[in-house]
């Protein structure tokens, strides 16, 4: 077993030095009717050359989105993540290291998770960002129970424009945490008005930008209703690259910033591990849920870093906690944090600015197919199309050409028939004009 | 001190901020054609303030403060409770591989079959070496985990009309603990431990009533210890009309030679971080499956994977689960790795990581105990407890000794945590030390304990001196928190 | 003014006409180490006796202060904000947390003097 390196001479010596037969006498605080002799009733341990090839077979029997032209978005993109990204995080020194309790031998993960700390205050235009959350729907979550802190109320309004899956996630965690949830129905058009339902109760408005539709609307005026009201304005991005072209949250009066920030340096992994980004003001900053790391100065005056404000998180709140969450997306956001330091202020404007160029002559093409119509006047990299059919079933179909068409709504909202024909379809930079040729021409037969 | 600050392999790295050199990009991307765009003149205008950088400055960077981290590795990592053990390669490997890596979570679920029959053979693995019958793959961290368990007992006491208000949990707990309870809706009521540091069955009796949701009870202890009275406590709770949540947390003591089920357990998370050694990565990310009894099994958060003729299917909605709690199905990339670590060990080498670890720590124990002060008496499971009672008077602090062991090339165990003993030295060797490494780490802590009780405090409190930083002022982090980088004010305005 | 009381939670007041003035003692700051933030309640609330009225910080622990008797939060120290480690320099003088209006002076008479409280904090500690 090449992972254990007691050899049977070294048990042997160490039973004989703690003074106790066998192993089996080190666990005589089991019950003895719980206690297992026999085998588990599992195969038998395997070399790397079975391991890979059993994983090799998992693999074959999908179709990953790098084997086929791929335009599905809704809150997880592909996109193309630099090689030294990924030969950076695999460095023992990242992979291989615990929490930075231990500030003095922790420099580098703690110097890394500042680093991302000000690049996600910069992107989201906020004072200040945590160390990360588990992923973009859990961080929504805390996103809400925070602002009822910060207000003393307990009733958030939720956009008709937030992901799905994200609206399911505050649903539960209210009806946990016993606070309100007012769901606007779903807003393909995001011509909803959310300020009708503001009252002296609510604690928070949570709307997505660019929303699950892929429109994009101002903000600022309705933070300016949320903000008279007394409440705060929570802002979702599921596609951070977004943030690359388009105003800042910040900008437009957001209370709190929560991102997914998978799109940049993580892989589409099936949907997680992925990383939640979150912002917000410095006034609120001791109601923020997550870890922060802090600069300070060693004994000799040398600048160093801590994490700091701990007395807020569960190891010393206990029940009174801001938030249950112990670990953050530590190495996700080593990856994110590498990958938008090898982009820059020019090379991230570029990448946001090649995607929005690539949805352009998406949209474009697609609504040239008869029956499609382009739902969305505004959009960054993902628009919804309305289809004359049921958009899961095409979707199907275009399996079958070799295609992965993009996200039927109906997968998400599987019980509103008004929205089963409405088909979500993103284009990032490593879609080609070629594959969105084929994919509008797949389109076409599938639909005559 | 050199004239560039930097010593030897240890050098001074600025932030990027720092380092920028504006229009600089490490990433070649091809020109966009220009013209109007779709944004709604929602486009910025100003710039965020990214640095620019090329390639070579970025590897450069990242690979120096890496090598400013202690990692496993490097070296022995004795973290108490955090389980520091070997990461395989073979996990980053497989993990990577087209048609893994690359599935989006919303494909067709018949493009995806290959990834779900994963799934579910991870789930056969972890139902099978706990003995229960259901599985909740979607928690994203051990908390997120316990948030589960929790909210899918209030739901099966919500679906009989049994509105309950209390969770019992141990004085010792891991924080995490109280605030899932208290986050899920709960009043918390500690249980004390008793001189044997384990649940203090009479107390837990007597605070046991028709109000209990459930008992929150980490096996083995955070003490280190085996709960030997955890089935009669089961029965207790059970008996009241509760359920055992059990804080799996040191699961990996145990398995292959306990199986959680037979012990009443209803609902348990699996930190596979920690049992199953995917990657601790700094800080997460973590993967917190929970195990379930028959009884809670229908009120599981969606998504789950079924298997039926057609073959696998994905479950994303359902009236009788409890709801959902992330988007997506689950830390694929960690289930990935954890069943390619089982798949290497087999059964039975599961069995055997899990007895090697309970060996070392009781080795240490064994060897250490004449001169430090074990917490409690008796064998220990995969952790080795000790208090601060050698210390007495010697002017040295637990800390101290971690610091201390800063310098001997060790990574410090957990100290001050559990809270229930004073001082407290936390020390998990796992699996994966060897007899060599274990005993440098013993002859320097033995080092240590009579250099303390020689009087030679002073030493200890200048430690580390052989660091990339001595000790940190924390105090000043925290009463002026500095949590990001800001530009320096330009000259004109510093004038003003 | 009143000589001053003490709680065995190891708050301090003392009174002048109706306005308390509240504070954590030197034994409590001792043990708590360096201040890092004070957690003061809004004026105009109302606060019971034995009931949590702020939150002390140190680097690795928080603590609830309870106010000695009921009352009305009428001033808080403002300055603790920017100098938290006034608490630990100046525990009884300018580390002061909050100013109560008075609601029932009888409940004075349950704490502590100084000389009860040394001998309580002698004998558990």
């Amino acid at each position: 077993m090449r992972y254990l390196p007691l050899t049977e001479t070294d048990r042997k010596s160490m039973l004989a030095a703690i003074g106790v037969r066998s192993v089996d006498d080190l666990f005589v605080d089991v019950p003895a009717t719980a206690r297992r002799a026999g085998p588990v009733g599992l195969p038998s341990f395997q070399g790397e050359i079975e391991v890979e090839r059993a994983f090799q077979a998992f693999a074959r029997e999908n179709l990953g989105t790098g084997s086929a032209p791929s335009f599905l978005g809704a809150g997880a993109y592909r996109h193309h993540v630099p090689a030294s990204v990924d030969a950076l995080i695999q460095r023992g020194e990242f992979l291989t290291s615990y929490t930075p309790y231990q500030p003095e031998v922790s420099q580098g993960t703690l110097q890394a998770l500042f680093e991302f700390q000000t690049l996600v205050a910069m992107i989201t235009g906020m004072d200040v960002a945590n160390a990360s959350m588990y992923d973009g729907a859990s961080g929504t979550a805390e996103a809400a129970l925070m602002a009822n802190r910060v207000t003393r109320r307990k009733r958030a309004v939720v956009s008709g424009g937030l992901h799905p899956h994200y609206r399911e996630t505050i649903a539960t965690y209210a009806r946990y945490s016993d606070f309100q949830v007012d769901l606007a129905p779903p807003d393909p058009t995001a011509t909803e008005d959310l300020a009708a339902r503001i009252d002296a109760t609510t604690s928070a408005v949570v709307v997505q930008y660019p929303g699950f539709f892929g429109q994009i609307r101002d903000l600022a005026p309705l933070a300016a209703k949320v903000h008279a009201a007394g409440a705060l304005l929570i802002v979702v991005v599921t596609e951070v690259v977004a943030l690359g072209l388009l105003k800042t949250p910040g900008e437009m009066g957001a209370d709190i910033v929560v991102a997914e920030g998978q799109g940049l340096g993580n892989q589409l992994g099936f949907g997680g591990p992925y990383l939640g980004l979150f912002a917000t003001r410095d006034s609120f900053v001791r109601q923020m849920p997550g870890r922060l790391a802090g600069a300070t100065v060693d004994v000799e005056g040398r600048r160093g870093w801590v994490l700091t404000l701990a007395t807020r998180e569960q190891h010393i709140r206990r029940e009174k906690a801001t938030s249950n969450i112990c670990t953050n997306s530590g190495l996700c956001a080593l990856a994110f944090t590498i990958h938008l330091t090898l982009l820059g202020e020019a090379g991230f404007a570029r990448l946001a600015r090649l995607n929005h160029e690539a949805a352009m002559a998406l949209a474009e093409r697609l609504g040239q197919v008869a029956g499609v119509t382009v739902v969305n006047d505004t959009f960054f990299n993902e628009i919804a199309v309305r289809l004359p059919k049921p958009a899961a079933a095409v979707v199907d179909d275009l399996v079958d050409a070799g295609i992965l068409g993009g996200v039927p709504v109906s997968r998400l909202y599987p019980s509103e028939p008004a929205l089963a024909d409405l088909l979500l379809v993103a284009a990032t930079e490593v879609n080609t004009p070629d594959e969105i040729e084929r994919l509008a021409k797949a389109l076409a037969e599938v639909l005559s | 001190m050199t004239t560039t600050g930097h010593r030897g392999l240890d050098h001074e790295e600025p932030l990027i901020f720092e380092q920028d050199s504006p229009g600089l990009s490490g990433v070649d991307l091809p020109l966009p054609k220009g013209g109007p765009d779709r944004l709604g003149g929602l486009g910025r205008s100003r710039p965020l303030g990214l640095p620019g950088m090329a390639e070579p400055q970025v590897v450069r960077h990242f690979t120096r403060i890496s090598q400013r981290n202690y990692a496993i590795d490097a070296g022995m990592y004795p973290l108490g409770s955090c389980t520091m053990k070997h990461n395989p390669r073979l996990n980053e490997k497989v993990v990577r591989l087209p048609g893994l890596g690359d599935l989006h979570p919303l494909q067709p679920v018949r493009t995806v079959q290959g990834a779900l029959r994963l799934v579910d053979t991870l789930a056969h693995w972890l139902k099978t070496l706990c003995g229960m019958p259901a599985v909740a793959l979607s928690p994203a961290a051990g908390a997120h985990g316990e948030l589960c368990g929790l909210m899918t007992i209030r739901a099966a006491h919500e679906a009989r009309g049994d509105a309950r208000r209390k969770v019992l949990v141990p004085e010792s707990a891991h924080g995490t603990n109280p605030a899932t309870a208290a986050l899920c809706g709960y009043d918390v009521d500690p249980i004390p431990a008793n001189d044997r540091g384990r649940l203090d069955l009479a107390a837990f009796k007597a605070k046991l009533d028709g109000s209990v949701a459930a008992l929150m009870l980490t096996n083995p202890n955070t003490c280190g210890l085996f709960e030997d009275q955890v089935i009669e406590a089961a029965d207790l709770v059970h008996r009241a009309g509760g359920y055992f949540y059990c804080d799996g947390a040191n699961f990996n003591a145990i398995v292959g030679r306990v199986r959680p089920g037979d012990l009443g357990v209803d609902a348990m998370h699996i930190n596979l971080h920690k049992t199953f050694s995917t990657p601790h990565g700094g800080g997460g990310p973590g993967s917190g499956p929970v195990v379930l009894s028959a009884a809670l099994a229908p009120y599981a958060p969606v998504p789950y994977v079924v298997h039926d003729k057609g073959g696998f299917r994905l479950i994303e909605s359902d009236p009788k689960a409890f709801g959902r709690i992330r988007a997506f199905h689950g830390q694929m990339g960690m289930f990935v790795r954890a069943l390619s670590y089982m798949m290497s060990h087999g059964g039975d080498g599961l069995r055997q990581a899990a007895e090697d670890a309970v060996l070392n720590a009781n080795y240490v124990m064994a060897r250490l105990g004449d001169l430090l002060s074990p917490a409690f008496l008796g064998p220990c499971m995969h952790e080795c407890l000790l208090d601060d009672h050698a210390l007495k008077d010697t002017g040295v602090t637990t800390l101290d000794i971690a610091k201390a062991l800063i310098d001997e090339g060790f990574h410090p165990m957990t100290v001050y945590f559990p809270l229930v003993v004073h001082g407290a030295m936390l020390i998990e060797p796992t699996e994966t030390e060897s007899k060599a490494s274990v005993d440098q780490f013993i002859a320097a802590m033995r080092a240590l304990a009579l250099r303390a009780k020689s009087g030679d405090a002073e030493f200890f409190h200048e430690s580390p001196t052989l660091a990339p930083r001595r000790r940190l002022d924390e105090t000043s982090a925290a009463r002026h928190p500095v949590l990001r980088w800001r530009p320096p004010a330009p000259p004109a305005a510093a004038a003003e | 003014m009143s000589a001053r009381r003490y709680t065995k939670d190891h708050e301090w007041i003392i009174v002048d006409g109706d306005i308390a003035t509240v504070g954590i003692t030197d034994f409590a700051q001792e043990q708590l180490g360096d201040v890092v933030f004070v957690d003061l309640p809004a004026i105009g609330k109302e606060v019971t006796k034995g009931g949590e009225a702020a939150v002390v910080e140190s680097v690795k622990a928080a603590s609830e202060v309870y106010a000695p008797i009921a009352g009305t939060v009428v001033a808080v120290n403002d300055g603790l904000a920017g100098e938290p480690a006034k608490v630990n320099a100046e525990p009884f003088g300018g580390g002061w947390f909050m100013k109560l209006k008075v609601k029932d002076p009888s409940e004075l008479d349950g704490l502590l003097d100084e000389a009860a409280y040394r001998a309580f904090v002698a004998e558990s500690h």
